[in-house]
């Protein structure tokens, strides 16, 4: 990209390795949040709903895992994913794949953590009627689960904040190549280590407004659904 | 179809509820027996929703035993309670029943029009699609009631069900009761209301303290009180 043209005019023309880098960005954050809700969801709420001895202990590291730093992560990432790691024959590192599972790992715990929240509120709630009802545990687990929905909404959202805005971990496994693994965050990082400052800046309210965006079509969505369902 | 045994008569043998070094109840016998509503009476903290909880098997006694039909630990499939405060599940009215029917393994053919059947017997047939937690407290209630009649049960425990409504969705709640007692289901409820209590009884059961004070047929007990506290109680004085 010429570092002469404003960042606005960039956006304003659809400028294809702009619009290539928010693609790739919107790809590696969202797959990550998927990957992470899968993982997360059914964890937080095991965690909630089963008791055994060190669970407290659990929840404790899981809380703490919500401030995994992304550069700490990005290095344990890197050095399973580098070639004498052990998933080096995966042949990952320095892939969008590798940039998604490093945001996986990260936010996962985020999203476990926040659900199991969630749904031990719920549970309390819902215990005495659940169990006249003779509801099993697989049972109590979804009905958990899909009346949990709206509220875990904010998880995912929480989580997506985090993977959007973190660049830690992406620029060391993914190495911020220009047209493969250059996101919005590792290129503002980069354009401002070589000072092209409007361009970062530029790039900066790209990434806000779709992360604002992002969030607007989940609460849209969110309060349409809280009125069909209560 | 129903299994054959009943959890009929439910028993109570010896039965000490505590929590933590507090005696919720307090060494109590008694039997539920088929037939006309018994009515648990008694001042708040009396240990009424704990027996209604216990006689669920929501609650494990601390000491003793309960049995239903004679036998220990059986599982919820023929009784059915209406909590103090019902959760709703944050679902349509006709979604909360839809849940207790397929929890009960009612096929889904007979699922729609058991659920317009049971809207239809609490009044809520207008209000099918509305979610449940908008509903206002006697709706709540008569949800919760049609929710716990969609589990086909041959016991239901109501816990206060009328402790915070208007005469007028009092009276809604005391008829469905009526006719749900008509129809052979056997009605356990706890009330602090004597009103309520003279209304629906065909016998007592007064706790005070955790402690089963006085039982019987509701006429002898209202006309005739044999202690002091239930005469104290039906007097309309403070029993504390």
């Amino acid at each position: 990209m010429p570092g002469d043209v404003s960042a606005l005019q960039l956006v304003l023309t659809g400028d294809p390795a702009l619009l290539a880098i928010v693609r790739l960005s919107l790809i590696v954050s969202l797959s990550a949040v998927v990957l992470a809700a899968l993982i997360g969801i059914p964890f937080g709420a095991a965690l909630a709903l089963i008791q055994f001895p060190g669970r407290q202990a659990v929840i404790v590291v899981l809380n703490a895992l919500m401030g995994l730093p992304p550069v700490v992560v990005g290095l344990a990432v890197f050095l399973a994913l580098s070639r004498a790691g052990p998933l080096g024959s995966w042949g990952l590192l320095f892939t969008p794949k590798a940039m998604i599972i490093a945001q996986t790992v990260l936010v996962a715990p985020i999203i476990a953590a926040l659900t199991r929240q969630t749904i031990e509120d719920l549970w309390l709630e819902y215990r005495d009627e659940l169990t006249a009802m003779n509801v099993g545990p697989v049972g109590r687990v979804a009905t958990l689960i899909w009346d949990a929905r709206f509220s875990l909404v904010t998880a995912l959202l929480a989580g997506f904040g985090r993977a959007a805005a973190e660049v830690g971990a992406i620029i060391i496994v993914g190495g911020n190549i220009d047209g493969f693994t250059r996101t919005m965050t590792t290129a503002i990082a980069l354009e401002t280590s070589k000072g092209d400052l409007p361009l970062a800046v530029g790039l900066g309210m790209v990434l806000i407004v779709i992360v604002i965006a992002v969030n607007a079509l989940a609460w849209t969505a969110r309060r349409a659904g809280e009125r069909m369902a209560g | 179809m129903r299994a054959p045994t009943s959890d009929l008569p439910i028993r109570f043998e010896n039965v000490t509820v505590a929590a933590g070094a507090v005696t919720i109840l307090d060494g109590i016998s008694l039997t539920l027996n088929p037939g006309t509503p018994t009515i648990l009476i008694g001042p708040n903290g009396s240990g009424k929703s704990t027996l209604l909880r216990t006689a669920m098997g929501l609650v494990r006694p601390s000491q003793g035993r309960v049995t239903w039909g004679g036998r220990e630990d059986v599982p919820p499939t023929r009784r059915a309670i209406v909590l103090q405060r019902p959760a709703m599940l944050r679902r349509s009215a006709s979604a909360n029943i839809r849940y207790a029917l397929r929890a009960s393994d009612v096929a889904r053919t007979e699922q729609q029009s058991r659920i317009d059947e049971l809207l239809a017997l609490v009044g809520l047939g207008q209000l099918a699609d509305r979610p449940a937690r908008r509903l206002s407290g006697g709706e709540q209630q008569r949800l919760a009631l049609a929710r716990a009649l969609a589990r086909d049960p041959a016991i239901l425990f109501l816990d206060e069900p009328t402790a915070s409504l208007d005469p007028a969705a009092t009276k809604a709640i005391e008829d469905i009761v009526h006719a749900v007692s008509q129809r052979g289901i056997k009605i356990v409820m706890a009330t602090h209301d004597l009103g309520e209590a003279r209304r629906l009884a065909g016998d007592i059961v007064m706790l005070h303290r955790g402690r089963v004070i006085e039982t019987g047929p509701a006429a002898a007990f209202f006309n005739t009180p044999q202690t002091g506290e239930a005469r104290t109680f039906i007097a309309g004085e403070l029993l504390v």
